[in-house]
């Protein structure tokens, strides 16, 4: 039933092809997805293993409120992180979610390694395991395609995929869900690939009873209005996150030709606007949330002359135009959108593959690098080196792109420049150039990613005169309630809709007393569960360094100084608490 | 003046499934999709636009028509009335739908069958379906 709080947990064990389901009573303090995620995993991690050991767990998990609510529309992913070598997590929206919960499953465990590539079909009846060697190989496109055509389902089902680059181990390959959503970050593309893993098909089609029909119907009915009536979410589904790149270019920070600049000449024609104008075909939502933030466009672009055309159509974001865009100096959507298209198709992370082509065209121009490791030519401004470099790091040919498809920490520590290896505690970094919350936010994040804590937004919020103290403090509460919101898997683009006392009034209608101080309790115990898996893995926050090229150039808060930014860092281990 | 749900503006469909959502949750007191009468659908995946798989509130239903029990029976204006204790499940209804959007639920063994209720076009955030007034009299 809806609120149950014994969970079901799918336990899926690849080395000798067998599943068996799990009812937890005890995990129901986790509520559910980080929660529940994290706390699995922590079970049953190998300490001392890499991340590419098959015995290291995938969790995948969603909560009480997924689907049954607007805007509870993520699954909650953790790993171990082939990138980083520590903590993994990352989250997806379209159906995935939605699919899990008809099935019946809060969370799927797969560990160990298939004898040779499986997707499984994942149903209330349980898990087939089936052959994807065919499969094996092809684009994110034609493998979901013809999982489409050989499974039923369709409509409500989720079709959860690797590409090349999972396959062949880029430690920045994602996992696409759905088309248009993925796990992106992290690499958890590259840990289904080293399980030999190449697909997921979830379909169910449950039906629960309504606990207390009067009460759910008000309480979804007044978070279904704050989406739709109020313009709490109207910059999501407007412009969209793409809306941030005038805004950005405005404050001086959007990161540019590899943060050479923070404002890019050409923002106009890559803009949101721009994208919008001229491309955007529709919009499309995660099943369960009326805003319908993601935007579609159309890749359109003449191949021969006589009126001989092809077209693609993908999404489109803020942070793919930073990392794909701006941050590489390209200044049109088409170039944008044949970049998009190659990272798409091959698997790979958006915003890793933009730092690192930003950094290796700069370490190119310096020297550091030369063209036979290349084979091609890198120009900013210039998409079709970009283009070629993305299918060599798939492909590796040589020892050089071996070393990139590690990620730009491993680049970078090979053939140098870590001055503008533009990463935050080894993640490449997301597209705010705000200042000191920003840098310090994504670096302290337990995932390293501009999500953790916003203090993208703090910047923005506080300006250049901030309370050190201040501007710590917040950073640690909003990392703490952004567990309590991801356990739910509400989309953190709703954390305005989500107020703590419509998550109460929303998990009580279910039957689940949240009163009282269960909510930051549970944001605490979240936070501090991170930071021990953490510590295991060898992360320690005294070893975080900021890339110069960070400090360099002037950002929204002015020029930044390392001293104030290692003074930051310090207030922040000292006000940790775990 | 009665009205039948119709989809006005398919192009506009983002799939957030909120009337489907909407349809068990007022209907069936239930949370589903499985159940509810309205579907929404790609027509070939993500890439592809949307489809809405509705009653069409026939003038003369022929799954009234075909049900054996009077279980089904013809809605002034459009459509059908429903009343399931009449119902044996023999699913003569499900054969006889020309638009074949009348579903068995194997739970109940009951045609899922929509009652022209219009919420589904209550929790349409893009004005995608209609509640259309009909004129009784050409009924």
């Amino acid at each position: 039933m809806l609120g149950e709080r014994v969970l079901t947990i799918l336990n899926i064990d690849l080395d000798d092809l067998t599943w068996s389901s799990e009812a937890r009573a005890d995990l129901s303090e986790y509520l559910g997805g980080i929660g529940l995620a994290g706390k699995l995993f922590a079970e049953r991690w190998r300490p001392g293993s890499s991340p590419g050991d098959p015995g290291q767990p995938v969790v995948l998990a969603i909560g009480p409120l997924s689907t049954v609510f607007p805007l509870a529309t993520k699954t909650a992913a953790v790993f171990h992180s082939p990138l980083t070598g520590e903590w993994g997590e990352s989250y997806a929206g379209m159906r995935l979610a939605m699919a899990l919960r008809f099935a019946g499953y809060d969370a799927l465990v797969v560990s160990g390694r298939a004898p040779h590539p499986v997707y499984l079909v994942i149903t209330a009846d349980g898990v087939a395991f089936r052959d994807a060697r065919a499969l094996w190989g092809l684009s994110t496109e034609e493998s979901g395609r013809i999982l489409r055509e050989w499974e039923t389902g369709r409509g409500h089902r989720s079709i959860v995929r690797i590409g090349p680059a999972g396959e062949r181990g880029v430690a920045f390959a994602g996992v696409n869900v759905d088309t248009f959503r993925h796990f992106g970050r992290l690499g958890l593309g590259a840990v289904f690939g080293a399980k030999n893993l190449k697909a997921l098909v979830v379909h169910g089609n449950r039906c629960f009873p309504i606990p207390d029909r009067k009460a759910y119907r008000e309480v979804y009915d007044e978070v279904y209005a704050r989406a739709v009536d109020t313009d709490l979410m109207e910059k999501y589904h407007g412009l969209g996150t793409a809306g941030n790149v005038l805004v950005l270019n405005g404050l001086g920070a959007l990161p540019t030709r590899n943060l050479r600049q923070n404002r890019f000449e050409h923002a106009v024609d890559i803009s949101g606007e721009a994208f919008a104008e001229k491309t955007l075909l529709r919009k499309l939502a995660c099943p369960g949330c009326p805003v319908g933030c993601i935007h579609i466009g159309l890749y359109r672009r003449q191949f021969d002359a006589g009126y001989e055309f092809e077209s693609s159509t993908l999404a489109y974001d803020h942070e793919l135009i930073y990392a794909l865009g701006s941050l590489l100096g390209i200044s049109d959507t088409g170039g944008i959108y044949a970049l998009i298209e190659k990272t798409e198709l091959l698997g790979l992370d958006a915003i890793t593959s933009g730092a690192l082509l930003a950094w290796a065209t700069e370490a190119r121009e310096k020297g550091l690098i030369v063209g036979e490791q290349l084979g091609t030519r890198l120009t900013f401004g210039e998409p079709e080196g970009y283009l070629e470099v993305l299918d060599r790091i798939v492909t590796q040919p040589n020892d050089f792109y071996r070393t990139l498809a590690q990620g730009l920490e491993a680049a970078a520590e090979a053939f140098g420049g870590r001055e503008f290896a533009l990463t935050l505690g080894g993640h490449e970094m997301a597209g705010y150039h705000t200042g000191y919350g920003f840098l310090l936010g994504q670096a302290v994040g337990a995932r390293h990613s501009h999500l953790c804590n916003a203090g993208y937004a703090l910047d923005q919020k506080m300006g250049p005169d901030f309370d050190p103290d201040a501007l710590v403090d917040e950073l640690i509460a909003e990392e703490k309630w952004r567990q309590v919101l991801n356990s739910l898997c509400i989309c953190l683009f709703g954390r305005g809709v989500w107020t703590g006392d419509l998550v109460r009034r929303a998990l009580l209608c279910l039957g689940i007393d949240a009163e009282g101080e269960f909510l930051s309790e549970l944001g605490k115990r979240i936070f501090k569960l991170k930071n021990e898996v953490k510590r295991q893995m060898g992360f320690d926050y005294r070893w975080l360094r900021f890339p110069r090229r960070c400090l360099e150039t002037p950002s929204f808060q002015g020029q930044l100084d390392e001293e104030v930014l290692r003074d930051l860092l310090n207030r922040y281990i000292a006000r940790l608490g775990v | 003046m009665a009205r039948v749900l119709t989809v006005k503006r398919i192009s506009r469909c983002i799939a957030c499934y909120s009337c489907m959502l909407a349809c068990t949750r007022t209907v069936y007191g239930q949370f589903s999709l499985a159940k509810s009468a309205i579907q929404i659908r790609t027509r070939g995946g993500l890439q592809s636009k949307l489809a809405a798989d509705v009653c069409l509130g026939c003038a003369e239903p022929p799954c009234a028509s075909a049900c054996p029990r009077e279980a089904l029976r013809p809605r002034a204006g459009g459509g059908v009335r429903f009343a399931r204790a009449r119902c044996d499940g023999c699913a003569a209804c499900v054969e006889a739908c020309i638009a074949r959007v009348i579903r068995m639920d194997p739970e109940e063994n009951l045609p899922i069958v929509c009652v022209q209720c219009g919420t589904c076009v209550r929790y349409c955030p893009h004005e995608v379906l209609e509640m259309t007034p009909v004129d009784e009299g050409e009924g």
